[in-house]
């Protein structure tokens, strides 16, 4: 099989890639007319690299888009963090783009933002620490070539940043190997009789969950590790329609959807109907509303509209209409199906209808049942 | 060293840097006098700036001299909508430790340097504001000449250019003991002077009041200082930054600035110190100066060195004081990201900024609540000013103090506990003056159910007296020069305010108890235009309790409660009318809510006195508990059209209580109630309603015991466990022993043994009537015996 069967370019058939492949231009445009010094072991300076984040232009004129929007202060603290070589907690509810600026920190202060350990209740200790290769070990006995490197001890020697997405949902236990490679930056192994030394620039970025916080308390050792950021959710319709077209239309680019006149208007819906059944109240603050049980985070918003886009695409007419993204709007919104119910058909029935202008979407919301 | 000219000490009001900019420059150039901005009648109060129990914050008040008897504040109406324009007008001028107006009265006072105010004087000041309707400015502020300034420079927060680009260059030299000369010490008010220049020729005065008022002010400031200049040499003049143009040379003719300061209206007006708050000098209270963190500034103007890190050791010890654990690591790493903070965000020095978002991620793990915390504790504050004894006082205060020595209640901060004997006068008037004191919002008392006796005549309170009230009593002033008429003038604001019926209701109780007459007409009429526009009976009936008590202990209190009859009266009448409607299409919720205003209403009417009121009322109750369930709306409890089970079940209670409903007729009505043609569930909140609170009845009508007993035993399985619950509850109410004399008289039911039947044996008037006399004459009804 030759590469001419699989794609015209490997590069453009992966279906996501890293950040720092993703946005390798822009990197490259903030690293060559970084001036200020930077921390050992960074790629890039810490005013570079909250321009990466918050967006800007370079001293060259080079456009630098946006990754996070909002609040400018939190990535300041983030950077910050970073640079005095603490550990950085991102803490927030599901959706508030936690793992999307971990993500970017890592690939515009270490170049590579693949180092990343999942959490979840089954993670091990090897997934922070190391493992081996039995066939080796038992072959061979200890030896640095039966080692099976962590991500976090790959990081460690490499003197870049690794990531632990879902803190608090990995068991107290294994969470605790990382006091030591935190506090003292180091990993002994004791099977080599040796231990591995963190390179200048290593660092840990951590997202845990907010509304998990009982799963599993971080040990308060290491809580004392990390500087903690809450990421919020977006504080006005605006901005959360800013964030949701900017991601849609990206997704858009990297899933090939066929190009779709904008849809303001219809976004600004989703957002707006995300926003007061989150909230318990109308924008108007006029009424009170139940919530559902789920977190409607802006992420699901962007996969409601990127949804209707497919939809729109693919069976409609060619533009996004108030049918396409009720679909996706009441799978978003009725996550139980019991009580999630009750809520949005009060929604339909008190809100939606009343409202001016959506007449089209309170048909198409009330038809699927 | 000779100074041809005056030297302008350009300032931020509440700067700390400026402070110290104006320190140094005082002990480095020694004038002959300093020139400061604020009222010229408070020159004869510098020398007690000087004094060693003068502990700041404190402000300068100003109060029209003889205001508070010319204005009745009760003959304000509720109808007007600016009550405290009605009231004395005064003037403060707060200023903290930190203040560069403080610093240079301080070295004044220490140096023997006169010192001369030099703005507006505040009579005219007053005068004005009384003419022209208009809130004195405490601290005038035209346009925000630093927001304009910290723009140009790229900055959106006007306090942070002012800290970058002067206050943390100018504090580096000051150590003391480092001698600074002239030039270096005078240097940044250079600067400052010529960049307000430049400001204010881009910004021309404004036509109208504003453009007016500083005119005057800046003429006032000119003349001062042209007299000052020829009587000594060396003159330092002490001003907002945005007057140094002003000032400079060449001075305007002075007959031009006489000519403006000419026939300015003027009242009398005294002038003190008084003890002021750094709560109360953030911007968000009242008489605020603005300051947003008067904590900080303070922190940053007293902090030897290392202000960062020993800003974060007294946040951890705040943490540390309510149980959070912070460690010596935290303090360190906070500090660290701080200054990290500074850096990327290129600044010299961490400020508030930085060091609150390390105290944010690293102390408070996140947590908005402990950085709340650390806000209201450290960046705010809780320092409290001092005045010396020898102060003059302000009016209300010296009424309060003659108050307190002729009631013998000295306030003393340790809590006690008092019973008043409302009988006495001395103790009548002590509760007067604590109630009164509550109106003005402070919580010198605080009223305790009662402990001694049942008479409505004593009153319990438990006194404590704290620091604070001594502001607040200050401000508290603002409403009149007494207690009483400031009190007056207090309700009258809030019954203009108040938001529901229920709110002017609990005022007129608060008013009478505090026994203010001056303040009771127009509590009145607020309170018959709220009844005649409130439609909601519920509100109707949350109001009337307050009332009937306030018309019961009138008696004891010596108030005339004619007008107050009349409206308690006609909210009976509003009540009873809209009753049948709010008594029906209720849920469980609803209906339990219902019940406390019917049992409050209920209990009002009985403290009333008032027969008609009452015939009325139980005719309205008398229909509605008879209204018959019909088969109909068997379906739903609450259906429309008939009270909620747990409400018919309490009327036709309270019906027989009162003797209106025999002891036959309930039972009927019970029966029916109680019979299978009607739900389980209704049937027994119509019994919860019935039964609830008093377990005599049962205990004493075995036919009514057996009544219950009966339905009890004839519910389907199938509903029963729905009704168990309902039925626990109604009995969980009752004493222990009503629930065992219940249960041992249920055991015996129908088996005849033991218990007599009630009413069995016929009572024997002879031997019954000598007592009921003497019951009659304890409860005081003349017409018996």
């Amino acid at each position: 099989m030759t590469e001419a069967d699989t794609g015209p370019d490997p590069a453009s058939s992966i279906q996501r890639r890293h950040a720092e492949d993703e946005y390798a231009a822009e990197l490259a445009a903030l690293a060559a007319s970084d001036d200020p010094p930077r921390p050992p072991g960074w790629k890039l300076s810490p005013a570079a690299v909250i321009t990466y984040l918050l967006g800007g232009t370079t001293e060259a004129g080079t456009p630098i888009t946006p990754k996070y929007i909002g609040q400018r202060r939190l990535m300041e603290v983030a950077v910050a963090t970073l640079a005095t070589d603490r550990a950085l907690l991102l803490l927030g509810v599901p959706g508030t783009a936690k793992t999307w600026v971990s993500e970017h920190l890592a690939a515009a202060i270490s170049g590579d933002s693949s180092l990343l350990v999942q959490g979840t209740a089954g993670t091990p200790e090897e997934a922070i620490r190391y493992g081996w290769n039995y066939a080796r070990l038992l072959a061979e006995g200890p030896s640095a070539a039966a080692l099976v490197e962590s991500p976090v001890l790959r990081a460690m020697s490499r003197g870049s940043l690794a990531r632990v997405e879902e803190l608090t949902r990995i068991p107290s236990d294994v969470q605790d190997s990382l006091i030591t490679i935190l506090s003292e930056k180091t990993l002994p192994i004791p099977e080599l009789g040796g231990e591995r030394l963190a390179r200048k620039g290593f660092n840990v970025i951590a997202t845990a969950n907010d509304r998990d916080r009982g799963v599993n308390e971080l040990s308060s050792a290491l809580r004392r590790r990390f500087n903690t950021v809450v990421l919020p959710v977006p504080s006005n319709v605006d901005e959360e329609v800013d964030i949701v077209s900017r991601r849609v239309a990206a997704l858009g680019r990297s899933l090939d959807l066929p190009d779709l006149p904008p849809a303001a208007d219809e976004i600004h819906r989703v957002v707006t109907v995300f926003r007061e059944l989150r909230s318990g109240m109308t924008e108007d603050g006029r009424s009170r509303l139940k919530s559902p049980s789920g977190t409607l985070s802006t992420a699901e918003a962007i996969s409601v509209v990127t949804g209707g886009w497919a939809l729109a695409a693919h069976f409609g007419d060619g533009r996004l209409r108030a049918a396409d993204i009720a679909d996706g709007m009441v799978g978003a919104v009725v996550k139980d199906p019991a009580s999630d119910r009750i809520v949005w058909q009060e929604y339909l029935e008190t809100v939606v209808r009343e409202r001016e202008g959506w007449r089209d979407f309170y048909r198409a919301a009330r038809d699927i049942r | 060293m000779v100074m041809a000219t005056p030297m302008l000490l350009g300032v931020r009001h509440h700067g700390p840097g400026s402070a110290r900019a104006v320190r140094r420059a005082l002990s480095a150039c020694r004038p002959e006098i300093v020139l400061v901005e604020g009222p010229p009648e408070a020159d004869p109060l510098v020398d007690l700036a000087g004094h060693e129990d003068m502990r700041a914050p404190v402000a300068l008040l100003g109060y029209a001299a003889a205001a508070g008897a010319a204005r009745a504040p009760g003959a304000a109406g509720p109808s007007r909508p600016n009550v405290r324009t009605a009231n004395q007008p005064v003037a403060f001028w707060p200023l903290a430790e930190f203040s560069p107006e403080w610093q240079a009265i301080r070295w004044a006072a220490a140096n023997e340097v006169p010192v001369r105010f030099i703005d507006l004087p505040v009579a005219v000041r007053l005068a004005i504001d009384s003419v022209e309707h208009q809130r004195p400015v405490p601290a005038g502020i035209r346009v925000d000449p630093i927001a304009a300034l910290a723009e140009a420079a790229g900055y959106d927060d006007p306090e942070r250019w002012w800290e970058d680009a002067i206050e943390h260059r100018l504090s580096d030299a000051d150590a003391p003991g480092t001698d600074v000369d002239q030039v270096t010490a005078l240097a940044p008010f250079a600067a400052i002077a010529e960049a307000m220049r430049a400001v204010r020729a881009s910004n021309p005065p404004q036509p109208g009041p504003e453009g007016l008022d500083q005119e005057r002010r800046e003429a006032s400031m000119r003349r001062a200082l042209r007299a000052a200049v020829k009587e000594y040499d060396r003159v330092a003049v002490v001003c907002g930054a945005w007057h140094v143009p002003a000032l400079s040379d060449p001075l305007p003719p002075a007959n031009a600035d006489a000519s403006t300061l000419r026939g300015l209206p003027k009242i009398r007006v005294t002038m003190t110190w008084v003890p002021w708050t750094h709560a109360r000098m953030a911007s968000a209270l009242g008489y605020g100066a603005g300051v947003s963190a008067p904590g900080w500034y303070h922190h940053l103007f007293t902090a030897p060195d290392h202000p960062v890190a020993r800003w974060l050791v007294r946040a951890a010890a705040v943490l540390r004081r309510n149980g959070t654990a912070v460690s010596s690591d935290h303090v360190i790493e906070a500090t660290r990201l701080s200054e990290t903070l500074a850096t990327v965000r290129g600044r010299p020095l961490a400020g508030l900024a930085e060091v609150t978002e390390a105290a944010r991620a690293v102390l408070c793990d996140g947590d908005e609540l402990r950085l709340a915390l650390i806000n209201r504790r450290l960046v705010v504050g809780d320092r409290l000013g001092r005045v010396p004894e020898t102060t003059p006082g302000v009016p209300i205060v010296r009424d309060v103090s003659a108050a307190q020595r002729r009631l013998r209640l000295p306030p003393d901060p340790l809590p006690r506990e008092i019973d008043l004997d409302l009988r006495r006068e001395i103790d009548l008037e002590r509760s007067r003056l604590l109630h009164r004191l509550l109106l003005l919002g402070i919580e010198w008392g605080q009223t305790l159910p009662q402990r001694r006796g049942l008479g409505t005549f004593w009153e319990s309170w438990r006194l404590g007296w704290q620091p604070e009230f001594a502001v607040d009593l200050v401000a508290a002033g603002t409403y009149g020069t007494t207690v009483p008429d400031a009190a007056a003038a207090r309700v009258a604001e809030l019954a203009t305010a108040a938001a529901s019926l229920a709110d002017v209701t609990t005022l007129v109780e608060r008013c009478l108890l505090a026994d203010l007459a001056a303040g009771l007409p127009g509590l009145l009429a607020a309170l018959r235009e709220r009844v005649a526009l409130d439609h909601d009976v519920a509100h109707l009936m949350e109001a009337l309790p307050a009332l009937a008590r306030t018309l019961r202990y009138g008696d004891v209190r010596n108030t005339d409660t004619g007008a107050l009859r009349e409206a308690a009266t006609g909210l009976v009448t509003r009540i009873c009318v809209g009753l049948p409607g709010a008594l029906c299409g209720l849920d469980e919720r609803a209906a339990r809510a219902m019940r406390e205003r019917v049992d409050a209403v209920h209990a009002s009417i009985g403290l009333l006195d008032d027969a008609e009121a009452a015939t009325r009322w139980r005719e309205t109750l008398g229909s509605l508990a008879a209204v018959e369930r019909t088969p109909s709306d068997r379906t739903a409890p609450g259906a429309p059209g008939t009270p909620h089970g747990l409400l018919a079940g309490r009327l036709n209670r309270l019906l027989l209580d009162g003797g209106v409903l025999d002891a036959d007729e309930a039972r009927r009505r019970m029966r029916l109630t109680l019979t299978i043609g009607v739900p389980a569930e209704y049937a027994a909140a119509w019994v919860e309603g019935f039964l609830a609170g008093d377990g005599r009845l049962l205990v004493h009508d075995e036919r009514l015991l057996h009544l219950v007993d009966e339905w009890i035993t004839s519910i389907p399985q199938a509903s029963f466990t729905e009704v168990l619950p309902l039925l626990r509850r109604t009995f969980s109410g009752y004493s222990a022993p009503e629930r065992r004399m219940i249960g041992e008289r249920a055991a015996h039911l129908g088996r005849g043994g033991g218990y007599e039947q009630p009413g069995a044996e016929p009572i024997d008037a002879d031997r019954g009537g000598p007592m009921l006399v003497t019951v009659a004459r304890l409860l005081g009804w003349p017409h018996a015996g």
